[in-house]
């Protein structure tokens, strides 16, 4: 059971699962999240949103964070020929994985910034560039994993609690990556006033 | 010197927010509303909260600024220097500075919130719900504690430029305190002759 009473998701029967029931709680911080997500995982970047999401899906496995993780690894797999295996072993194994080098490197950093900003070192950011990063790169790979760190914290600090059925997160994944993070729960909030 | 090459002079967050607007917008408005929407927790109390999280992970700028807007909503410019005193009492040890029993145990769950989401137990809410804390206020303490957790690792992650003593900060604080955060300084600030990474 969450810390807080939260919304009924009339579908379910209990709460909505995830970020979606403090999110449900509160849309006048929802949007402004929402709105920040959108930006650095859905628009215009260098970056695939493959790869985006990757990089959220590997802080949430290092904050041990299971919804964050599970949700954000079914985003990176529709987006990456749904390639759940590669998900799995960048979680755990990065180095290991068939990624390019750049995306490694940018890896490298955000497991840095998970653990505290100031661990990024002048070396992780010269790997980086050596390989082709830009600064705006290297600006929302920070982002990423630090917003990340927000979001994990949110979701397990109020106590949430998250679906175990892989299936369900597939499902939500070709929702958000059709219509996005804002319209997903808006979608939510609106069910709640059917 | 800041990992990136961001618009020159100006010190902390506010140099990637300017480097990056579509992000800094959000940014933004998520600390206006956190900060200072109405809340039957008072502005002081939040940007204490958010103080008390940053000095936590370390973040010189953030809970520097961050105490500064406390100090300025506490009281007017007679009452800074001992506001200034209860801000660091609180940081060293909030447990026996002189606030309210429950901002004590909000402080307690944001602190846990800093380590880690999982780290807040039942104990810590039932502690809070005793003095009377709201679903709302404990949602928006552990918001807070996670938010300031993205922008301390945002403004160290980068390496920002900041001034590192605290007077730099007064204006900054009643700036954040009296007109917000979603309207950026109408003139960037002179970079600070002190200014050094922090």
């Amino acid at each position: 059971m969450a810390h807080i009473q939260l919304p009924i998701a009339p579908e379910l029967g209990r709460e909505f699962p995830g970020i979606l029931g403090p999110m449900t709680f509160r849309p006048e911080t929802a949007a402004p999240l929402n709105e920040l997500v959108n930006v650095l995982l859905r628009g215009e970047s260098t970056l695939s949103r493959g790869e985006r999401e990757l990089i959220a899906t590997h802080v949430s496995w290092r904050n041990d964070c299971l919804f964050c993780q599970s949700i954000h690894g079914a985003l990176a797999a529709a987006q990456l020929g749904h390639d759940e295996a590669l998900v799995q072993k960048v979680k755990t194994d990065w180095a290991d994985a068939n990624i390019s080098p750049k995306l490694k490197a940018l890896l490298n950093i955000a497991g840095k910034v998970q653990l505290g900003g100031k661990h990024v070192t002048a070396e992780d950011i010269a790997a980086a560039r050596d390989l082709g990063a830009t600064d705006l790169e290297i600006h929302d790979t920070v982002l990423i994993a630090a917003v990340f760190c927000l979001c994990n914290r949110y979701v397990d600090g109020l106590g949430t609690w998250a679906p175990q059925d892989p299936g369900i997160y597939r499902e939500r994944a070709a929702k958000v990556v059709e219509h996005g993070y804002t319209a997903v729960t808006e979608t939510a909030i609106a069910s709640m006033q059917d | 010197m800041p990992h990136i090459t961001l618009p020159e002079g100006l010190p902390g967050i506010t140099g990637p927010f300017a480097f990056r607007p579509e992000t800094a917008k959000p940014m933004r408005a998520l600390a206006e509303f956190l900060l200072r929407g109405p809340n039957t927790l008072s502005s002081a109390d939040r940007e204490i909260i958010a103080t008390y999280t940053s000095s936590q992970n370390d973040c010189h700028f953030c809970q520097t600024s961050h105490g500064a807007a406390a100090a300025h909503h506490l009281g007017g410019p007679s009452e800074l220097a001992g506001n200034f005193a209860l801000i660091a009492d609180i940081k060293r040890d909030f447990e026996s500075a002189p606030i309210s029993a429950k901002l004590k145990t909000l402080l307690n769950i944001a602190g846990h919130v800093q380590q880690g989401g999982k780290r807040v137990t039942t104990e810590d809410i039932a502690r809070a719900r005793k003095e009377g804390a709201t679903d709302t206020e404990i949602h928006d303490t552990v918001l807070i504690a996670a938010a300031f957790c993205m922008y301390n690792r945002y403004v160290d992650g980068l390496a920002t430029s900041a001034p590192r003593e605290l007077e730099a900060y007064i204006p900054m604080g009643a700036r954040m305190a009296h007109e917000g955060y979603v309207t950026p300084p109408v003139q960037s600030p002179a970079p600070h002759p002190d200014a050094v990474t922090v």
